[in-house]
Parts: structure tokens; sequence; C-alpha cells
């Protein structure tokens, strides 16, 4: 248990809060007990100079003056550091490519009418996809067009030469050239994972610099491969998202409804779930056993799938997962992969409801476990929630906090083109133009997960509302629109309230909320597609690292991110990284990291922790772009490149800084 | 803020569809599906609809998928809270508005509804041909439609005036609290039509599609894009097309329907009301919709938002000055004094001298003011121009000579007719209250020739003479002049010159149509002939007209060069190969659409027809101008058919390559007269004296089996020739 000051700075969010009181009050531990439990953090494992690569070690590089400066076999801090990294990017493009992946196989599955329940929604989708690709679609039934186009996307992940579609297909032809001359373009997606592995393995590849421009190479398979096909197919699986009113936050919780919460990333079960949670028959089931309906709502990216494309409410995000069952008003929880903590089944057994993992990738002990296939899909939805609506009699006492707030989501680069130019004029130019005119600074996505090392929400908060502030239009997707969601932010009013002049007019006259809701975080993909877009309307340079704009993951917490952070920067994008990647104990990979890519790919990081200052220097980075692009001077709001605003090399002081406290002793990856 | 608008447009959207889809049940139900409906004259059907479905709409039937494609396209109105993004929505009711706008008023003219009274109604297409030049050449730099009325007479009055003073084509119309500018203009006694760039189009705000389906109509007439493209059709209208609309008095629903549509062809919209602005960019080139709430500021404010490039003469003279005023009458009623036609002698004549010989800017008056002559009285008149330059050449003096007709009626209350010394001059009550007298000329004659013809003339000494002694002693050397002139031009011949001039001012409507003008061939607009050019080129070496030194004789017979072709293939965007000059058959020269006349292939007579844009009935080959205009226009090259100059009939290098004039079988009768003697001594140098007599008119023959029927009959020599499909 920990004190009270701890836990009211554990989040911003009431609700949370409330929850996190209550449950102190009554003895019980969550991940903001634990985090602090976990007390300071082993300092060679946070900086990255631990190894546990060979059975030799664990090694570890002293971060004083005195101590090893090598490991057993002669790696420096650097090259452990650059192991480390990219074996976190390696896993961050396994999981949203192994995702992808099982979205494409669902496709494929339903065109031979071997997955049950699914059909085709987006055939414009498919259509135009079909084209992009090459398949041909003359005079050729959707599920044939859909066949071949699944098993060409299928070959993305296992190809073992030549270089993944997606880059080349949609990439301004002066990035591609830059990736090519860098050989950056992944041969296929699991072809780099693997060779991730292997480099990275004792005793191979041990040049920092050499390691990193692999990660980079590692991580293009997830953004322009993994996650944009996971995006694309989900899109022609399940129809494209159309702008959606829903509600987040514990309070869309019900008590008179059957509350089922899907917990995870992936869209096809959650998909059947709503389907089934709509079923007559389970309705009337529900009505028997007292309930007034049957709620589906989401907590991580299993929310933001349903919430795009169904308008299910969001519980919540990924630091609410205990406290959505902290209610006692859920009568399944329902999981399938990533950002699942263990600890949720604690939660659950404290009150009726049901915890069931649906993954063979993904069982955790004590909870149910129904094992998903695509080809009993709907099935399986419905015996999922007949179990959750004849658990509704059992709740023993709920306690929903009132907290729930209105939000508009379901953006896309397709919508876009229509909301701003309608379907005769459907264009891309009122934003370029916007940008151009001095009207808009630039684009900011922020994006990414909730971490106990800070305050819930409080970061996403103040970032974004700094930038919008000054002009900045911010799209999001995961855990950290869920956030800004909570406080009003994806509502088409918050203009009027946060947004600076230039981004209100632009707001105004499309009828835009400040900040755009584009998805889930394999959805990340749609930004890199949005920069294509702008990059092809013109006006603004022929690179994607000419455009002004930056990305930043606040409070990032998984190797997801990281990769997510990695395949930004390879295409161009100033990013800002919270907290800090493990690496700030090998001063020459930060500085590689945070200044050398730039003239290698255009992008870098910056590792600020302070949300307001990240948001100025991203600005000054979009200010940076604006003037080599000879843009107009900002209409409105005010340059942050006249002010003597430290570099983002802020991050290397930051080190520094870090490296110089008094180190505990160190663990070697054992608690002490 | 943009969601009042949006609001409004969806709901106004919704209103106009309702409208029309109740009006097509009722047409249905009255006279079947099967009938007919149209606008008149007009190859485009109903325009809107043709350019952005590429739907051929004739019969009733037709209509039903229009509308339901307007029904769709039509949103929600966005709610108060949480609404999704409505720009998006905002167009598409446009779009459905201007869809629904246009079958509304086909159907009003089913019913003889349209035009109102004292009203233009649709534009026809021979409107819009026949604007080309002046739309290229700066004449008219925009367009302003006017929807509302003002708050009194005297503003519709002053704002009107601002435009055409600027030169800007005013489209007046629609009403606000039922009043409606057309009447406000009528009350004033303001001229409207055509000529002064003042047309009213309707009292209702539906009938504001005139305008959008007449601009629309532009992007396939002169940019060459095919019915259905859609987009490219809409861009065209934003960047090339500079109109604006104008709303006065309060924007009520249609208004900003019609509004949204306008806004998806790029064309924004100024309110003189407190309405919510539009101001970020990108659908119109600028802002999109701005209030200017002075009367006094809102013309500039408008030009400035769609960014109008207009040029305005600064004359110090009592009246206004514009070429929007040049169609201006002045009746015998409203008349002060006139001179020359019947009633005093007067000519015109432009004189080169030495640099040392005149004073630039001096005018002088010889003779009695016309505050001397008694109201409706006459005195003869002598405008005597005098130039010096140094890159000034004699062959330049009969092209500045010709401008004057044009700069004396941009006065305000003038009136000019012809040239030479068949002019006919009036100045109004008006003009002369104003304080208009002799002297004005002359400073309008000096500062006009120094502006367009600055590069060339370096000084302008006018005499104004009313003397009439002294008039007709001048004018005896006038007419030497005017005859050596014409000796010289008559004796100037393509063989005679190395280099023929290109224009291609035409590019900013019709991207790859380059004109190629010979001294034996004037351009097709009729307004360009070869030292046209070359004083052109001499002004302005980098505008629109060039030398184009003709190279390499590749084939003499159908008038084919070198230099001409590859001049030809890099300016047409490498669209067009090689061109003819003297054939019709083989690589015919590509048209604007701004062309005069259309010379078109009768394949049953062997010959070749030719109409003018004026004629309005059908011709033998099936198809009336207007239609005939779709298979010429937009910078294709299509054998048989070609865009010419009125002129060009009479040059000894007409369609040689073809059989020249013997081929000529159908011309309208009104051209025949134009014509006249010149044509029977053309025929009689071909040796066909009585050819003129043989050639059929609309009196004769109107479909292909009447005129080989007459053809026959009257023995026309293009039936014995060369089958002209050899010569394919």
């Amino acid at each position: 248990m920990t004190d009270k000051s701890a836990k009211t700075a554990a989040s911003i969010d009431p609700a949370a809060l409330a929850m996190i009181e209550k449950l102190a009050a009554q003895g019980v531990e969550t991940a903001f007990d634990r985090h602090v439990e976990q007390g300071t953090r082993c300092p060679f494992g946070d900086k990255g100079v631990c190894c546990r690569i060979c059975d030799m070690g664990p090694c570890r590089i002293s971060l004083k003056e005195k101590g090893a400066k090598r490991g057993i076999c002669g790696a420096t801090a650097s090259t452990i550091a650059a192991r480390q990294l990219i074996r976190q990017v390696a896993a961050g493009v396994a999981a949203h490519s192994d995702h992808g992946h099982d979205i494409v196989k669902t496709l494929k599955l339903a065109a031979k009418g071997d997955a049950q329940g699914y059909t085709i929604k987006g055939v414009d989708r498919l259509m135009a996809l079909a084209k992009e690709w090459g398949v041909k679609t003359d005079q050729r039934e959707v599920k044939e067009i859909a066949l071949e186009l699944a098993d060409l996307a299928l070959g993305q992940f296992n190809q073992q030469e030549g270089e993944i579609r997606y880059p080349a297909m949609r990439a301004p032809e002066a990035t591609v050239k830059n990736w090519r001359r860098l050989g950056l373009i992944p041969v296929g997606v699991e072809h780099e994972i693997v060779e991730t592995l292997h480099r990275t393995h004792e005793g191979v590849d041990a040049d920092y610099m050499n390691l990193i421009m692999h990660g980079l190479r590692t991580s293009l398979g997830d953004g322009w491969g993994g996650a944009m096909l996971a995006t694309d197919f989900g899109d022609i699986l399940f129809g494209s998202p159309m702008p959606v009113r829903s509600q987040v936050n514990l309070g869309v919780l019900k008590e008179d409804h059957v509350n089922i919460v899907v917990h995870g990333h992936e869209p096809t079960l959650s998909e059947m779930v709503v389907a089934a949670s709509r079923d007559a028959e389970m309705l009337a089931l529900a009505k028997q056993k007292g309930a007034q309906g049957i709620l589906v709502g989401g907590i991580c990216c299993t929310a933001n799938e349903i919430l795009m494309r169904q308008g299910a409410p969001v519980v919540g995000n990924f630091l609410h997962q205990e406290l959505a069952l902290a209610t006692g008003a859920v009568d399944v929880m329902l999981v399938d992969v990533q950002c699942i903590m263990p600890a949720v089944i604690e939660h659950a057994a404290r009150f009726h409801t049901k915890v069931i993992t649906t993954s063979k990738k993904a069982k955790i002990p004590g909870a149910t476990h129904v094992q998903f296939d695509e080809e009993h899909a709907y099935d399986i939805a419905k015996s999922i929630v007949r179990t959750a609506v004849e658990n509704y009699p059992n709740r023993k006492g709920q306690d929903i906090p009132p907290n729930k707030t209105d939000l508009v989501a379901g953006f896309t680069v397709q919508n876009t083109f229509w909301h701003l130019g309608g379907r005769y004029r459907s264009t891309f130019r009122p934003l370029n133009d916007g940008i151009i005119s001095g009207r808009l600074r630039g684009v900011a996505a922020v994006i990414g997960c909730n971490n106990v090392r800070k305050v819930q929400d409080d970061s996403h908060l103040k970032m974004v509302k700094e930038l919008l502030k000054n002009d900045v239009l911010v799209v999001m997707t995961g855990c950290a629109a869920t956030a800004c969601a909570k406080y009003g932010l994806l509502q088409p009013e918050a203009a009027a309230e946060y947004a600076g002049q230039g981004l209100r007019e632009i707001c105004e006259a499309v009828g835009l909320p400040p900040v755009l809701h584009l998805g889930s975080c394999v959805d990340n993909s749609r930004i890199l597609v949005a920069l294509c877009e702008m990059s092809r309307e013109g006006g603004l340079g022929d690179k994607l690292s000419d455009l002004p704009i930056a990305g930043a993951a606040p409070e990032a917490m998984c190797e997801k991110a990281i990769a997510i952070g990695f395949y930004c920067v390879a295409s161009g994008a100033y990013v800002n990284y919270s907290p800090a990647m493990k690496v700030l104990g090998s001063p020459e990979l930060t500085q590689l990291l945070t200044e050398g890519l730039e003239d290698i790919v255009g992008g870098k990081f910056s590792f600020e922790e302070d949300p307001v200052k990240a948001a100025q220097l991203m600005m000054r980075h979009m200010d940076k772009k604006r003037k080599a692009l000879k843009l107009r001077p900002l209409m409105y709001a005010k340059s942050f490149l006249d002010e003597e605003s430290p570099e983002p090399a802020a991050a290397v002081s930051t080190a520094a800084a870090q490296i110089s406290e008094p180190g505990k002793k160190g663990c070697g990856g054992v608690r002490p | 803020m943009s969601k009042i608008i949006a609001s409004a447009a969806i709901r106004g959207a919704r209103e106009i569809v309702a409208q029309a889809e109740a009006m097509f049940e009722k047409v249905r139900e009255e006279k079947g599906e099967s009938i007919d409906v149209g606008y008149p004259d007009t190859a485009y059907y109903l325009p809107m609809a043709h350019a952005l479905l590429g739907v051929n709409i004739e019969k009733l039937g037709q209509i039903k998928p229009v509308l339901a494609h307007a029904r769709e396209l039509l949103g929600n109105v966005p709610p108060d809270r949480l609404w999704f993004p409505y720009l998006g929505t905002t167009l598409d009711a446009g779009i459905a508005t201007l869809l629904a706008e246009e079958i509304i008023t086909v159907f009003r003219y089913l019913y003889a509804q349209e035009p109102q009274p004292g009203c233009n109604g649709f534009f026809s297409d021979t409107i819009l041909r026949t604007l080309g030049i002046q739309l290229v050449d700066g004449r008219m730099p925009g367009f302003a439609a006017i929807l509302g009325a003002a708050p009194d007479v005297d503003t519709a009055v002053h704002i009107v005036r601002e435009l055409q003073k600027r030169q800007i084509m005013v489209f007046a119309g629609s009403s606000t609290n039922g009043v409606s500018i057309v009447d406000q203009l009528a009350e004033a006694k303001v001229q409207m039509g055509w000529d002064t760039y003042i047309v009213p189009y309707g009292r209702d705000t539906i009938s504001a599609i005139f305008p959008l389906n007449w601009a629309i109509r532009a992007a396939m007439t002169f940019g060459g894009l095919k019915p259905g493209q859609s987009r490219a059709c809409l861009e065209y209208c934003k960047n090339r097309v500079f109109a604006f609309g104008m709303t006065l008095g309060e924007v009520d629903d249609f208004k900003y329907a019609t509004g949204a549509g306008a806004i998806n062809m790029g064309f924004p919209i100024i309110a003189d009301t407190n309405i919510p602005e539009i101001l970020p960019t990108g659908i119109c080139t600028y802002e999109h919709v701005v209030r200017e709430l002075d009367h006094k500021h809102i013309v500039p404010r408008c030009i400035e938002v769609r960014g109008v490039k207009v040029k305005v003469a600064e004359i110090d003279i009592p009246v206004p000055f514009s070429a929007a005023f040049e169609g201006e009458r002045v009746r015998r009623e409203d008349m002060h004094c006139e001179f020359g036609s019947k009633y005093s002698a007067a000519f015109e004549f432009v004189h080169t001298r030495n640099m040392d010989e005149i004073e630039d800017g001096k005018i002088e008056v010889v003779g009695p003011d016309i505050d001397t002559v008694a109201e409706g009285g006459s005195l003869p008149l002598a405008i005597y121009v005098e130039v010096a330059g140094r890159a000034m050449q004699k062959d330049f003096e009969s092209i500045i000579e010709r401008q004057l007709h044009h700069y004396i009626n941009y006065a305000m209350g003038i009136f000019h007719m012809g040239q030479r010394d068949i002019v006919w001059v009036r100045v109004s009550k008006a003009a002369f209250a104003s304080g208009f007298r002799l002297q004005h000329f002359g400073k309008i004659v000096h500062a006009r020739i120094h502006d367009v013809y600055g590069k060339i003339v370096d000084k302008v000494q006018v005499k104004i003479i009313s003397d009439d002694a002294k008039v007709k002693a001048l004018l005896q050397e006038a007419k030497h002049a005017y005859d050596d002139r014409d000796a010289r031009i008559a004796g100037m011949t393509d063989e005679s010159v190395d280099v023929f001039y290109s224009c291609t001012l035409c590019q900013s409507f019709a991207p790859n149509h380059v004109c190629v003008i010979s001294p034996e061939r004037l351009g097709l607009c009729g307004a360009y002939n070869w030292l046209d050019g070359k004083a052109a080129f001499e002004i302005d070496p980098t505008g629109g007209n060039k030398p184009i030194a003709k190279g390499r004789v590749i084939d003499l017979k159908i008038g084919e060069w070198e230099g001409i072709n590859e001049f030809v293939y890099s300016t047409s965007n490498r669209n067009i190969e090689s061109i003819s000059l003297y054939s019709l058959m083989a690589k015919p020269m590509t048209s604007c659409g701004c062309f005069e006349c259309i010379l078109a292939i009768v394949p049953e007579a062997n010959g070749f027809m030719i109409v003018n844009r004026e004629f309005p009935g059908m011709t033998p080959c099936g198809m009336k101008f207007s239609t005939l205009a779709g298979s010429v226009g937009g910078g294709n090259q299509t054998p048989g058919f070609l865009g010419v100059g009125r002129l060009y009939v009479l040059s000894r290098k007409f369609i040689p390559a073809d059989g020249g004039l013997r081929r000529l079988v159908w011309m309208p009768k009104e051209m025949k007269t134009y014509f006249g003697d010149r044509l029977k001594a053309r025929a009689a140098e071909e040796g066909v004296p009585d050819l003129v007599d043989k050639i059929a008119d609309e009196t004769c023959a109107t479909s292909g089996e009447e005129l080989v029927e007459y053809l026959a009959k009257v023995g026309h020599p293009a039936l014995e020739m060369e089958s002209l499909l050899e010569l394919l």
C-alpha cells in the first residue's frame, strides 16, 4: 500500500482517482500501487546498459567514470543499448504484424466463405486497394478479388526477396529514393524481424549505427507493412470508418445493462461480439435476466476499433483496465492480445466478473479460455455474450463513477478528402492551404499509451492543449486519443475553447474537432498515408521530411510504441518520445537518435519529459520546416524559432543529468 | 461561424431539391415522360448535369436519375452539438442545388415561365462563343453574379457602375424582400444587355443557375474537357473563369445553397450583410465567404477575394470610361448632338510623323465646340491623330486607327460606329451635362494609345476639327492614305513574307490551342490579322503573338511548313504534331472555341458549308451552329471541321488544297449579303462568276437532301469535283 499523495498524483482523471481511492480504502492493489512498490528503477536497465543476451553475463556498464566500460565480450554501452533497443523494435513490429497478418487471413477466410459471420463490408475500399495493388477488378467477383489481394498481402509478411510494396506504392518519390539509397525498405516484414534477432544474438552486430539502421528497416515493416495491412484490410472487412458520436470513461458502463468489456487490440472477435450483443435472442435473454440491454464497451485499442466502426463506447485507456473491473459492473471482460495486465484476474476474483481469454497467444492463469477461431466466430461471440448475460444476475454490488464525456471519432484519410472538399472536389487542399497560408502551423500526431511513471493522461492533455493553442492540428490514435477524449478535446465544440485563432478558423470552416481520432495504434498507418496525401497535394516539399509535422508519444509504455517511433523517424518525422527509451547510458547512441539520424532519414527523436516543453520543441521543428519551405509567416501564432529555446539535444543533457544522479547499486535485471 | 452557413445551405438545398422533385411529378403527370426538355440554343443539353454527370438529357424521363443523385447528395443539417464535419456535406448540397435549379428552370421553359420579363433567362452557346475573345484579351477580366437588391436604387446603380468601370460582366438577378436589383436598375434607366455588360438573368435565386451553367460550359467549349469530367470542369471554372457572387441584402437559405454550388466552382461569395465568413482557402483560390458592409468598398473587396486582374483606365474626362460601356447606345431622344453618317462629314485618321514634328499630349480643337450646337443638331468632325515613335511603322497606322472605335465607345454616354470616313458619333445629353466636350475625344485617344501602344508610340498629338472646310480638305489627304494602305494589304501574300504570327491569347481558356495567322488567313476569331500579330509582337515580345519562321516547306499544296509544325507542337503542350494552313481535310488547324464561323464537310454534296455563330437555324449537315461547334473547339484537330474568321472566305488562300471557293455549297443568307460584291469578285477570279448564286442558303436548303437537290438543279461546280473523301 502506498501513501495518499502518491495516489492523487496517479491520474488527472476524476473517475480514475475516485476508483483508486475506493480501492485503497478496500486494500486492493492496482498498477499505481505496484509502481510505487517497484521503487526507483534499476539504473542500468533503465539506461539500457544491462546486457542479458548471453549466459556469461548479465553484464552492465558503469554509468560513472570508474567501473566497467565494456561487457565480458567487449560490447560497449552503445552496442548493448542499441541491441536491446532494436530487439524492442522487433517485438513491437512483431505485435503489429501478427495483428495485421490475422486480419488479412480473416479476409481470406471470409472471401472463401470459411469465416462465420464475416462479410466484405468495405467493397469500395477493396476496389480502391485492388487498383492500387494492380489486382484486376473487371468482370470479377468481389470474393475473387479479395482472395487475390489477400494472397498478395500475406506474401508481404514472409517475402524473402525484393521489397515490401507499400513504401514505393504510397510514399513520395524522393522519400522512396532516400530509403532505397540507404537500403531501408524491408525485404519482408518477418525477414527483418528474424534478422534483428540474429544481429542482436551474442557476437554478431556490434556497430550501434549499423544496428539502429536495421532497427529503422525493421520498423518500416510495421508502419508500411503489417500495421498498414491491418488498417487497410480491417477497412475492407469491416468497412471504412465514418464520423461517429460516442462516449468515453467508466461512466459509460450501465447498472441496468449487461456490461461486456472487450480489451486488447484486434477487431476480429470484438466486431462479432458487438454483432452478437444486438442478436434478438441475446437481447431477449438479457431481458429475461432482468437487464435493459447489452452494452459492449472497450479498453485499449479494441475499444478504438469498435468505436471507429460501430460507435461503441470507450470504457477507458490502458490504466483503466483494473479500474473498470473494480466497478463490479462488468459481467465479462473479454481479452485478446497486447496490453492486458495479468492483474485483471485479481480484480475479477473480487466480484462476479469473468475474464475470458480468447487467443492461443495470450492466456492468463485463472482466466476462462475460450479459443477463438474465425470459422466459428459468431457462435463463439454469441456464447461469450450468453456467458455475460447469464452472469448479470450474479452482480454483487456495483459502483460506477458518473464520469463520461461525449466525443466524435471515425476519421480516416479517405473520409478526410470528402470532409475537405465534398464528393466533387474531394481534396486535401484546404489542409495544405491552411499550412501554406500560415493559418495552421502544422500537424502533430500525439499517440501511444499510459505509463504509471507519468500521471495518467496528464502529459497527453498538456501537450495537446499547448499544440492546439498554437495552431497545430492534432491527430491521435490509441490510448492517447482516449485520454484526450475524456477531457472533451474530441468534440467539435473544443475548437472554440482550445484552438488558436488559425486552427479555429479551419475547424469552423470544415466542422472539424481540433483533435482527430484516427483509430487504434495500427491505424497510425493512416497518419503515414495522410502525410503522403499532404505531400502529393503539393506546396509542402517533395519528401515526407519536408512537411511541417511532428509526432509524440508522451506516455509511452510498450515496445509497439518504440516500433511506431522508429518508423515515424525513418519516414522523416520528428518524434518526442517519453519516458526516454532505454538508451541514455550511451551518449553516442543518444546522440545518434536525437541528432545524427536527421541527416540520414530526415527524422529524429527527442526525449523531453515535460509535455509543454516537448510540444514547443515539436513546434520549433515545424517552424524550421516552414522556414525551409519558405512558407508565409504564421498568421496568428508566434514562431518558436525566434526564441532561444534549447535544441532537442536537451535529451542528451537530460541523460547526462540522470547519469550523474547518485546511482543505486545495479541489479543486472534481478530486483534487489 | 460557418456552421450557420452549412445549416442554411443544406436546408436550402433540401428545399430546392424537393421543389424540383415535385415539379418533376407535376410535369410527368401533365405531359408524360417522353416529352422533350431542354434549353434553347445549346449543344450541352442541361449543361450542369452534362458536365458533372456526363448525361445528355433530352426527355423528361432522363431527369429522374439526376434528381435521385441530387437527393442522394443531401446530408443532414448539423446538430447544435457534436456535429460531424459539414464542409463536404455543404459542398455536396451545393451540387445538388445546381442540378435541381437546372431542372426547375428547364421545366419553367416548358411552361413558358422563362425568360422572366425583362430578363435574359438561359444564356445561349452563341453568347459564350461571342464573348470568348473578350474573356481572353482582358477586356472582360471577370464576372459578377449579383443576387438580391441594394438598399436603394442609387446604391444599386453605384455598384453596377463600379463593376462596369472595371469592365466586369454583371449578371443581375434574384431578390431581397420582394425587390430585385433587376427592377432597381430598370427604374434608374440603366441600359441592360450583353453590350453594356449588365445582363439580368431572373428575379429569383433559382434562376441564378443561368450564369453558373453558362460558366461550366466554358470548360467543355474552350477547355476541351469531356462531359462527365466533373472535377476537371469545376476546377477549370476555379482556375480560368474569374467569377464571384455578390449578395445584396439578407442571405436566405436558397442563396446560401446556390452559393455552396458556386463555391464548388471556385466562385466565392461576398455579402453586404453581417453574415459569418469562411476565410480559410482551398476550394476557391482565396476566401470562400466574406462580408463587406460598406457599399463603397464592396466591388474592390470582390475583386480582391476572387483575384480578378483589373486594369482600370484613369482618363481625365468627366464621364466614366470602360469597355463595359462600349455596347451602350445613345438614342435620338437622349442625344445632345451627332457627327457623321448622313448628317455631316466625319472621319478618323492616324498618321505617322517624325519625332520632332509633333508634341506629345497636344490636343487642339479647331472649330466650334458642341456647346454651340442646338440640342439634336450635328457638326462635322475629323479626329486627326498624329503619332511618332522609334518602333512605329506605317503598317501599324490602320491597326491603331481601328481601335479608335473602341476607345471612344468606352466613354459612358458616347456612341461610336464605323471607321475611316464612315464614322458616326453621338454625344448624349447626360455626357454633355457632365461637361463632355470635343477636347475629351483627344484626351481619350491620347491616353489609350499610350496605354496600349506605348511600346511602339512615343508621341501622340490629336487635332479635333469641326470646321467644315478644314474637315473636307483633310479628308482628301486621308482618302489617299486609305487607298495606299488597301493596295499594300492587297499585295501582301503568304509567299511575300518569311514569318507568320502565332496567337495563343486563348490559351488561358483553351490550353492546347494555337492559331497561326498568315497574311492571307486571319485569326479564327476575326479579331486578329497578320499585321495585328506583327504589331502586338512589337508591343509585347513575350505576349500571345510571336513570329514563326515558316522554315522548310513540307507540302506547299496543303500549306505545311517545318517551322510552323515545330512551333505548334511545342506550344500546344505537345498535343498537335502538325497542321496545314490551306486544308480542311488534311491536318486542319485547331480551334479555341471563339471562332466566328464553322466550315464543315457535307459529304453528300462533295463540298463544304459555312455557318456563322449568329445563325440560329438548322444547317444541311444536320446540326445547328451550337451543336456543330462541339466538334470543333477545345484545341482538337478534326478533319472536315474547322473554325474560321468570316473574312477568310474572301482570301485567295481559302482552303485551296481542297478546291477553294468552288467547294462552298451553302452559307446563311446574311453572310452572302455581308460579303456582297466582294465575294462575287473572288468567284470571278476563280473562274466561276455565277458561283454566289449557286451557293445555297437557308431559304433553299436546310437538309443534306434539299441541298443536293438544289446543287444539282443549279449545276454547282462542287458536284463535278474530285471526291472530298479521297482527300482525307
